[in-house]
């Protein structure tokens, strides 16, 4: 098929934090340069979804004076809390015994989306071309092997992939430079690091799904500014996890969950560990007379130092957690992915200048602070692997008594989809019913995420081995993606005595977890048409 | 020929519309908005006809908060070949859409003025109406297919009973309903010309009509919450049920 095309300078596949940066950073350098950004939401903002407590280190450097261009970081954090929960008890742990790395005075607790917004508006006033609703579905490559660009999505096929009257073909566009910025698995990034052997000689990636509620709550429990985080319940010792709970601005809490998915027992649902939480009599009389009114979940990356792959290959970068930047024990990411972006931008100034070549990125990356950040955590997560209380334990002695500077570098052994053990091995889970309260079942939770596909277009998440689902997977792990996905995308229907695999592909909120934990990597999740997806608003 | 096109700006179908905690109307903050969908349609009807060699110009009109201006530029990527944007802040009520349209249409003398057949965050369903007796036009709406002839146009209508086919003469309106057509995605390309097409914005103080709401709002509430069904055993205790308890029959 022959496309239209159009040529930029560089081109920035992702609308977050890293490649908004990467884009205002570059034209800050060089106000001349042709930069293009696709997103694949309808609108900058709609995808992201983060706890999340900021540290403004990294904008700090990119737009100093962004208290006065009024951005969307208002609420200081004015009160820390950490319980580690039994099944009705709780423990509060002093913060001043918090590693230093999770203490939080200094940051405020925001809206990822809101100030990706906001940091489209500066981007847009310096000149950068935003197309949201414009997914990025495939690489394009030189002759030479090195990456020439993308081309996105068509839009207007039905099911079959046949052309349908509103048919309008995806376009190319060639970049000098393209940088991939689509956060935590990203479809590309992962065929650029399958390609380019960008993982050779590292770990393997480790991730974790997260959810987030906001809840409108009653003013005499609101505490803004406080930020409380949980570990323990209802997890067991070897399942790595934990919550936050923090008070935002508007009586409103952002409440959430995180699960590696490095779990082991396939009956295990994340999605109603976390509804299971909140019936802890410590969180639920927070939540009690409140009104949830939002839900969302996304995949993250934990792997740190030791799973981050290269980063450069000819012609393009990978940025953020497109790579995999984000500072585990720190529970932050934001900050680390505005910097690399914003390290990428300078190498593409002098690449594109001084034909320098785009390997300085890690030479620059490397003498840069999130470097030293990465180094100095990058025990924490791979120490949980022992259980809960010896990860606390040696966390407690690796971060405060060493502050990261151990001689030795622990290793993340195994990958995620290979944690799973078969299902008749491992013990059955029976999750309490949703109370429509405090507790919700999933079909009025994806409602809450205004996520929709139009009808009539090619199923977005494919299988490599149709008959996999229902003649090994079922078999031997219960098919897990029934519970692993937060939206319910996946079920096994009977008909006429005969199991079905069924995708509801049109509920699916672009979290990846299929992505990453389908056991047999059956499952590849590619780009629907563009604009579909949640429609998260202060997410 | 040319035609007016009127779109408005309104919380996008796909999100789940909250009531604010006061009562006095729905969060609109941080909430995704996109052009009212019959109104896609009034679009793709004037650009599908100017593509057919009967109109000259289509030209795309939104009142609204000055944000209103991305439903016009989306208008021009999708095809019209200019727009305007006349500015109000808060809310604004149908009938003052309509006077407001009017000194548009006085303006710019459209033959055919298309636009959706209800807005999805109000369904009123009253400006195109409204506007057809401030202009002693004649109206077709809930147009479903739409003809241009010489001098009138045939217009295939969705009501109650079933299809009903009118034909108005030239100058008219037209209110779409969603089957009249699909409309077609905006291309990158032409998302990009659609801003170098000419907007051309006005005060909506300036053009001399009274929009001042005629219309108080008491409350805005929730609808109550559905009660969970139940199971009946069989027919006989469906058909007591629906007897004695929902007294449907």
């Amino acid at each position: 098929m022959s496309r239209e095309v159009m040529e930029y300078d560089v081109v920035i596949v992702g609308g977050g934090p890293s490649g908004l940066s990467t884009a205002i950073k570059l034209k800050q350098l060089n106000p001349d340069i042709n930069v293009c950004l696709l997103e694949k939401a309808s609108e900058v903002g709609a995808h992201i979804l983060s706890g999340n407590v900021f540290e403004t280190k990294a904008l700090d450097e990119l737009i100093p004076n962004w208290k006065e261009l009024n951005a969307p970081i208002k609420t200081k954090v004015t009160k820390e809390k950490f319980l580690f929960l039994g099944k009705t008890k709780s423990l509060s742990w002093p913060t001043w015994l918090l590693p230093k790395v999770q203490q939080n005075h200094k940051n405020y607790i925001i809206s990822l989306a809101n100030l990706c917004r906001w940091l489209a508006e500066q981007a847009e006033a310096l000149g950068i071309e935003i197309f949201p609703g414009f997914p990025a579905s495939e690489i394009l490559y030189n002759e030479d092997g090195s990456v020439k660009g993308v081309v996105t999505q068509d839009m207007g096929l039905d099911k079959e992939g046949n052309k349908k009257d509103s048919f309008e073909p995806g376009m190319e566009l060639h970049a000098k430079v393209t940088v991939f910025a689509e956060g935590c698995r990203g479809h590309l990034g992962k065929q650029l690091i399958n390609k380019f052997e960008l993982n050779k000689g590292k770990d393997p990636q480790q991730y974790g799904i997260g959810f987030k509620e906001i809840w409108e709550i009653n003013e005499e429990k609101h505490e803004e500014g406080m930020v409380m985080h949980t570990a323990g319940w209802p997890l067991d010792n070897n399942t790595y996890g934990g919550s936050f709970v923090y008070h935002a601005e508007n009586k409103q809490v952002f409440l959430g969950y995180v699960i590696g998915l490095d779990y082991q027992n396939p009956h295990l649902s994340p999605f109603d560990e976390f509804q299971r939480f909140k019936t802890h009599p410590a969180i639920k009389k927070i939540l009690e007379g409140g009104k949830r009114i939002s839900y969302g979940a996304r995949a993250l990356i934990e792997g740190g130092l030791q799973s981050l792959p290269q980063m450069y290959m000819p012609g393009a970068l990978l940025v953020g957690c497109d790579a995999g930047t984000l500072n585990m024990p720190k529970i932050k990411g934001s900050h680390t992915a505005m910097k690399s972006g914003m390290i990428a931008a300078e190498t593409i100034i002098e690449n594109l200048k001084e034909n320098r070549s785009l390997s300085s990125y890690e030479d620059k990356f490397k003498k840069s602070w999130v470097y030293k950040e990465l180094y100095a955590a990058r025990n924490v997560k791979p120490s949980f692997s022992w259980g809960l209380i010896l990860g606390i334990i040696f966390t407690g002695i690796d971060q405060i008594l060493f502050r990261g500077k151990l001689p030795f570098t622990l290793k993340n052994k195994h990958a995620d989809h290979d944690s799973l053990k078969p299902s008749n091995e491992m013990p059955k889970i029976d999750y309490p019913k949703p109370d429509n309260v405090i507790t919700f079942d999933k079909t009025s939770s994806v409602y809450l995420t205004g996520t929709n596909h139009t009808d009539n277009q090619p199923v977005h998440l494919k299988l490599k081995d149709h008959n996999l689902p229902i003649s090994y997977t079922l078999e031997k792990f219960d098919e897990p993606a029934q519970r692993y996905c937060p939206v319910g995308v996946y079920e096994i229907q009977v008909e006429n005595n005969l199991k079905k695999f069924v995708i509801n592909s049109q509920n699916c909120i672009h979290c990846k977890t299929c992505d990453i934990k389908e056991p047999s990597q059956n499952i590849n999740w590619v780009t629907p048409e563009g604009g579909g997806g949640p429609k998260y608003g202060n997410m | 020929m040319k035609i007016l096109v009127a779109v408005k700006r309104v919380i996008d179908y796909n999100v789940q519309v909250r009531v604010k905690e006061d009562g006095t109307g729905v969060v609109t903050e941080n909430v995704k908005m996109s052009t009212n969908p019959p109104d896609d349609n009034a679009i793709e009807e004037a650009v599908k006809i100017k593509e057919s060699g009967k109109v000259k110009e289509v030209i795309a009109v939104t009142v609204g908060e000055d944000k209103a201006q991305e439903t016009v530029r989306k208008a021009l990527a999708v095809g019209a070949d200019r727009g305007i944007h006349v500015k109000v802040d808060g809310i604004i009520e149908p009938l003052a859409v309509s006077k407001i349209l009017q000194k548009i249409v006085d303006k710019e003398k459209p033959d055919l003025i298309f636009m959706g057949k209800q807005a999805i965050d109000d369904d009123c369903n009253q400006t195109g109406q409204m506007l057809a007796a401030l202009l002693n036009y004649p109206q077709a709406t809930f147009a479903s297919k739409v003809e241009v002839k010489e001098k009138s146009l045939e217009v295939i209508r969705e009501v109650d009973e079933g299809l009903e086919t009118i034909e108005v003469n030239i100058p008219a309106i037209v209110t779409c309903d969603l089957r009249l057509n699909e409309p077609r995605y905006a291309s990158l390309p032409n998302i990009m010309k659609a801003k170098k097409k000419p907007l051309e914005q006005i005060n909506a103080s300036d053009l001399g009509v009274d929009i001042k709401p005629r219309i108080e709002q008491i409350k805005v509430e929730e609808p109550p919450k559905r009660k969970a069904g139940i199971k009946v055993a069989s027919v006989a205790e469906l058909v007591q049920k629906l007897k004695n308890e929902a007294k449907v029959i």
